[in-house]
């Protein structure tokens, strides 16, 4: 449809304010609830302001190790999207082959199945072969559905490649693995780290898989998710809060950026 | 090694479909074994069941766990969950109508850019910290309370916590509760493909409706808005699915009466009935393939 920017009713300017609102001030009201000097209820307005909880939350070592915990599983998943979100992307582009439909399929399918859904079939799965819970527990669930953020990213990139580029690099007498390298990789490079972010920061957040696989452990939103039923100073969990909000937006936003710029490239 | 590696790079060349294969063994091995193989794993275990003396999983098919699933109790909370997510999804098609219809008729590239990412950030980031928010939004002493209170309307909000089923002792431990949030988190999903099927409405299509003589709310009801059918079906799937599975929120904002993913987290957890996890859970699976079904039917995915 058409841009009328000057003809939009007024009344249908106030809903979209009003939604768009409804969207963004309830991370305004964490914000302020980190600050205030309450900490035995939510009590609005808070009676005062104060930056103690950030010093308290710096000094809680159960936030520490969540945190800790939270990096190295986003960046295990992250690590192994990347690697098999790119594989899939580039033989999926590559060919046309038999099934070819189905591998999409069953990359969208853990994240258009609920993650529960998920969650319980790795559980029954290590269950029933007998897996203890671990690290690599969380991170299989992680990746599993990290694959596909990869994958749309990095398969949209490469659609939009000249594959004259590709073919002049084989003529040229490249071996596959250099025009992987000088050509293809190049191109795909922001896509990638986009595709990456995104999945870092997917995992980052992900609590429903997460409970079905990491047993005992507790990643940084598990331990948020223990402190909505079980409440020990409140504001710490609105600092922690804060501080997931933002450094999840950060790799958002710059995911947004770097894809932009690779659409305003094409000729 | 150099001509090792070109002998390699040919070998390759002359068989594409070994090439391929070795791109994608890995992914789908990952895919295909590890997660379909769980995904199967589960109906398995739902034909299996719990001894109810021993507290053991008897690794026997039969149906007797499905038994289980069909009791008053549990059929219950089957209800529950699908009318919430029915009601998440209406509201949230209702809310997400102004801002798509904007984005894809009014507003100029530069705040369509903007808005778009507007409702992006909060579909990707901090599902968690979002529920949250509203625990805090909804308490008894917090921000609605507070606006609540300065408007004089607090007999009214009373009155709502006080209606049977829906009501509790706080907004933030209420099916209303409940409700609010989800409809929050899961707004995004509805937005974006609402708003990506009004973008492929022709201008001429409307132009020739009102040269027709037809009024704006006829344009709207007879062409708009079947046209952006489909957008709403596609986010509908989102918005019904999500729902279903979600515990999160029930878990953070609801009261005592279950949901179908609390169901499912309280069996596999503390009580070590996966087999009775495993059949409630493809409950939300079966409801969905019908869903999709329907809309299929419907032929919102001809026109996506």
């Amino acid at each position: 449809m058409r841009s009328e920017a000057a003809g939009a009713p007024l009344g249908l300017r106030i809903a979209v304010i009003g939604v768009l609102l409804f969207l963004h001030l309830p991370f305004a009201v964490i914000m302020l609830y980190a600050l205030t000097t309450e900490d035995a209820s939510f009590r609005f307005p808070p009676p005062g302001l104060t930056l103690d909880w950030f010093q308290v939350a710096w000094n809680r070592p159960d936030i520490w190790a969540a945190l800790g915990l939270s990096l190295r599983v986003a960046g295990a998943a992250t690590a192994v999207a990347l690697a098999l979100g790119t594989l899939a992307a580039l033989a999926v582009h590559r060919s046309r082959f038999f099934g070819r439909e189905a591998v999409s399929f069953l990359l969208l399918l853990p994240i258009a199945l609920p993650g529960i859904v998920t969650g319980i079939a790795l559980r029954s799965a290590m269950g029933l072969i007998g897996i203890p819970f671990s690290f690599w527990t969380i991170v299989a669930g992680h990746a599993t559905f990290c694959v596909v953020v990869v994958y749309n990213n990095v398969l949209a990139r490469l659609r939009r490649t000249a594959a004259s580029q590709v073919e002049a690099s084989m003529d040229l007498g490249a071996t596959p693995m250099q025009t992987f390298r000088h050509v293809v990789l190049p191109h795909i490079a922001t896509a990638l780290v986009a595709g990456g972010m995104l999945a870092f920061a997917l995992s980052f957040d992900e609590v429903i898989v997460t409970t079905f696989t990491a047993g005992q452990q507790e990643t940084l939103p598990v331990w948020i998710f223990s402190q909505l039923t079980k409440p020990r100073q409140r504001p710490v969990t609105n600092v922690v809060a804060v501080f997931v909000v933002l450094s999840t937006s950060i790799p958002i936003l710059l995911a947004h950026l770097l894809t932009r710029e690779g659409t305003r490239k094409e000729p | 090694m150099r001509s090792r590696r070109r002998a390699f790079a040919t070998f390759f060349f002359l068989r594409p479909r070994l090439a391929l294969l070795a791109l994608i063994a890995l992914p789908l091995l990952w895919l295909g074994v590890v997660y379909l193989g769980s995904l199967f794993s589960l109906l398995v275990q739902s034909l299996f069941h719990l001894d109810g003396f021993t507290g053991r999983v008897v690794r026997r098919v039969s149906l007797a766990t499905y038994g289980d699933l069909f009791t008053r109790a549990n059929m219950d909370i089957v209800v529950r969950t699908a009318t919430m997510a029915a009601a998440v999804t209406v509201a949230t098609a209702l809310l997400a109508f102004p801002p798509a219809y904007y984005m894809a008729r009014y507003a100029p590239p530069k705040i369509k850019a903007a808005l778009a990412l507007g409702i992006l950030l909060p579909l990707w980031s901090s599902y968690l910290v979002r529920v949250y928010s509203w625990k805090l939004i909804l308490a008894r002493e917090g921000v609605v309370s507070w606006f609540v209170e300065r408007a004089r309307l607090t007999w009214l909000l009373d009155a709502l916590l006080g209606l049977p089923g829906i009501g509790g002792p706080s907004l933030s431990v209420s099916a209303i509760g409940t409700f609010l949030a989800f409809v929050y988190v899961w707004l995004p999903y509805m937005i974006l493909p609402v708003a990506a099927a009004l973008e492929r409405v022709p201008p001429s299509l409307l132009e020739a409706s009102s040269d027709l003589g037809a009024r704006p709310a006829q344009t709207f009801r007879r062409v708009t808005l079947p046209l952006a059918f489909p957008g709403l079906v596609a986010g509908s799937i989102f918005t019904f699915s999500l729902t279903l599975g979600d515990f999160i929120v029930p878990g953070a904002l609801g009261n005592s009466s279950l949901f179908i993913g609390q169901a499912i987290l309280a069996h596999q957890g503390t009580a070590g009935n996966i087999p009775l996890a495993a059949a409630f859970t493809v409950v939300p699976m079966a409801i969905m393939a019908i869903y999709l079904a329907l809309a299929k039917r419907l032929g919102a995915f001809d026109a996506l």
